[in-house]
């Protein structure tokens, strides 16, 4: 079936703690659940949901980004028409990168006029969640909603920094704050917009007409009195990754089976670049407990409550505990790695001691050893 | 069309009915193997590290699993704008059309195919075996013998020997005999079923042997025998390393054990050497707090909550509590029900083993095949059970 909807994932000004977990990328692709990137939820969401011309608004270290999507074929948006159009900044002065989103919509506001589809759909990169976006569009048409934001109930929301939503009885959205307001309310907003596309076109217009140039800010919280705002509550697991508590707890809930078998299957697939990586190897002498292991990694020793990404190698008497070791992790002999995330090669020679204290996870960087 | 120096031809139609049940619905090259692959993912991957972008893949039992695996060849990196995969089924012409009648034959019916790339060689390789092989160091070897036929020789233990095409060479590795599955070898280099053929010289026996109304129209039977009548310059590239024919139920068996060695002879993690498959795109394996996995290779996408030791495990598979699996290969897709025990087993995909249920016997070195979807209940152990 042909879509009515066109799909946006805007990386612009992206509310981002993840300190040097994204020093030399976006927040988009910093590694997620031992294979994944953090956009491929929302992408493979939108993908599932029918949708097959999606724009990713890249802004700033987007070198990565652009060698994870590629074409899109991982994502089934290598298409004849349509598929994947990653669109960095298109402005020539290098101080007009630091504007607000609306900008750089406006920038890009070819990608919608040419496109002779009616809706919209505006997402972020950092909500981990499986979202089924077609059943968002029907609630938006048969509330005749001007602007439907996805909105999740969570009474005890403690990580990850999201904006509150207030809603009256009616499903109406009263009020919408910043990342780091008081306001009281267990509903968060996982910054999903769909409108039409002229009703986009038209807030991009008038609000950068008013000097003002924030979408959310500007043009839907000012406008919540005069359009019908309306949320739409989403059931399934939210993960709000953009601070390293909310990446360390959401990447341990992942181990929970209840967790796993719904994040990444229902209501559809994630989908994520493919690697050709052999199965994982455990060895005659390894204990593995309560762990995500990815393929192509070998363990000769133990690992427990931990995530381990492609490529990872424990060797003999290692212990991994309570850790996120990212791709081509080395942990050499009798090493001992606890409450820490590893980025991406990190090699852990032989006979360390790693731990994270008081509660904050050890952070190595890219390519470290230690 | 530019000329290409050398085209591969793949023989990927063999029935494979040595492995029973396992190949009632697929073809012997898209039979699971070592976790994630397929057997036909060695020799395209084979390919792909060679340096050959012109594969034609010749099919004709049970093709329609095999096709849809392969696709346009994009995972082997053959999909290709000058050349790539092509799939080669047989085909009716104005004259009728026949099967595939030999390996021979299916080469033969597919000359037109092989002209278009007007190659100076032709390499001939099958689908049914595991191994790595750069056939580009064959090839310089081909070119600097001035050979017109190549075959890939492996030393085989001398009791094995009598399956194979085994060869006999001198001090230069010119072949001076070549027996068909001899009852008593003399020699114990057998041919891999790897062959470079100089187009020239391939074209002309293969019209020969069509010819021939008393041939079965097969490599090993037919047309090296007459190659080697005619004193034509045939030489052995004797190849070092792991190599198995997987036609059986045990050698299925015994090459995924061998994948689970401590140093297994075959490496699946030389990243230069990967080998390429149609990945099953799923989350990464859970292992819970109740499960123990020990020196085995498990896939993405399977949830493991009992006990698996020295097994290969493919993708989807699910192990529930208190299960125990042992020296067994288990497929895509595969439930192993609570408390149920598999030793010494292939589990055909989607397989259901029930909770409670036992499958093989620890004690016994019978390989137990429970088939593809097959439901094993508790009190019906051996529901179409094919014992080997």
């Amino acid at each position: 079936m042909k879509h009515n909807v066109l799909g946006v994932i805007n990386l612009i000004h992206e509310t981002d703690e993840l300190e040097r977990l994204t020093q030399s990328r976006c927040l988009a692709t910093v590694p997620f659940a031992a294979r994944y990137r953090l956009i491929d939820f929302v992408l493979s969401s939108l993908v599932n949901s029918g949708m097959d011309k999606i724009a990713v608004f890249a802004h700033t270290k987007y070198r990565s980004l652009m060698d994870h999507l590629g074409s899109g074929k991982h994502w089934d948006l290598q298409h004849r028409q349509g598929g994947l159009f990653i669109l960095p900044p298109a402005t020539d002065d290098i101080q007009e990168i630091s504007r607000g989103d609306l900008y750089h919509f406006y920038q890009h506001r070819d990608y919608f006029q040419r496109s002779s589809l009616d809706y919209v759909v505006i997402t972020r990169s950092h909500m981990v969640c499986n979202v089924d976006f077609d059943d968002v569009i029907r609630s938006h048409q048969e509330q005749g909603a001007d602007i439907t934001v996805v909105c999740k109930r969570e009474p005890n929301h403690t990580f990850g920094k999201a904006r509150k939503v207030k809603m009256d009885a009616d499903g109406r959205i009263t009020a919408i704050q910043d990342h780091y307001g008081r306001m009281i309310s267990d509903i968060i907003s996982m910054e999903m917009y769909v409108m039409r596309k002229e009703l986009l076109m038209e807030l991009v217009e008038t609000s950068l007409a008013q000097g003002q140039d924030h979408l959310v800010r500007h043009a839907i919280f000012s406008r919540l009195g005069k359009l019908n705002v309306r949320a739409y509550m989403y059931d399934g697991y939210l993960g709000v990754v953009n601070t390293i508590s909310s990446y360390y707890e959401h990447s341990m809930k992942l181990l929970q089976p209840a967790v796993w078998k719904e994040l990444f299957y229902r209501p559809g697939p994630i989908y994520t670049k493919v690697k050709d990586e052999p199965p994982a190897r455990y060895s005659a002498s390894s204990k593995v407990t309560n762990s995500l292991i990815a393929n192509g990694c070998r363990i000769e020793g133990t690992v427990i409550n931990s995530v381990l990404f492609r490529g990872v190698h424990v060797e003999k008497g290692a212990i991994v505990k309570d850790s996120i070791i990212m791709q081509n992790g080395q942990i050499s002999e009798n090493s001992f790695v606890y409450n820490s995330i590893l980025d991406k090669d990190v090699v852990v020679e032989s006979d360390r001691d790693i731990r994270g204290a008081g509660g904050t996870p050890f952070l190595a960087g890219k390519k470290k050893i230690i | 069309m530019g000329r290409k120096e050398m085209i591969a031809m793949l023989l990927a139609g063999g029935e494979g009915k040595r492995l029973g049940v396992l190949t009632r619905d697929l073809a012997k090259p898209a039979v699971y193997f070592g976790g994630k692959y397929r057997i036909i993912d060695f020799t395209l991957s084979n390919c792909a590290h060679s340096g050959i972008d012109t594969v034609g893949v010749l099919t004709q039992y049970q093709p329609l699993e095999l096709n849809r695996y392969l696709g346009i060849g994009s995972p082997w990196g053959l999909d290709r704008r000058d050349g790539g995969m092509t799939i080669l089924p047989p085909y009716v012409k104005q004259k009728g059309g026949v099967w595939y009648k030999g390996t021979a034959n299916a080469i033969y019916q597919n000359m037109a195919f092989i002209e278009r790339y007007d190659p100076e060689y032709v390499l001939v390789i099958s689908g049914d075996h595991i191994y790595k092989m750069d056939y580009e160091l064959m090839l310089e070897h081909h070119k600097k013998c001035g050979a017109d036929l190549t075959i890939a020789g492996i030393e085989v233990e001398w009791k094995e020997a009598s399956r194979f095409g085994v060869m006999h060479i001198d001090d230069e590795d010119r072949i001076t005999a070549f027996e068909e599955k001899p009852k008593n070898p003399k020699s114990n280099i057998a041919s891999m079923g790897v062959y470079i053929f100089t187009w020239k010289a391939l074209q002309k026996y293969l019209i020969i042997d069509e010819a021939n109304r008393n041939s079965s129209h097969d490599f090993g039977k037919d047309v090296i025998p007459a190659m080697m009548r005619d004193g034509l310059r045939m030489h052995c590239y004797p190849f070092k390393g792991y190599w198995k024919d997987v036609g059986t139920i045990e050698s299925l068996w015994e090459a995924n054990m061998d994948l689970i060695a401590d140093e297994p002879a075959l490496s699946l993690y030389d990243p230069e050497w990967r080998i390429y498959s149609v990945s099953p795109n799923k989350p990464a394996q859970l292992t819970t707090d109740t499960a123990e996995v020990t020196a085995s290779l498990v896939t993405e996408g399977c949830i493991l909550e009992g006990i698996v030791d020295r097994s290969v495990l493919f993708s989807g598979v699910h192990t529930e509590i208190g299960s125990l699996i042992t020296e067994s290969v288990i497929m895509p897709n595969v439930t192993i029900g609570a408390g149920a025990q598999v030793h010494r087993a292939i589990i055909g995909e989607g397989a259901v083993i029930q909770a409670g249920a036992t499958i093989g016997d620890p004690n016994s070195d019978e390989i137990t095949v429970v088939a593809v979807d097959q439901f094993v209940a508790v009190d019906h152990q051996l529901l179409e059970v094919e014992p080997t």
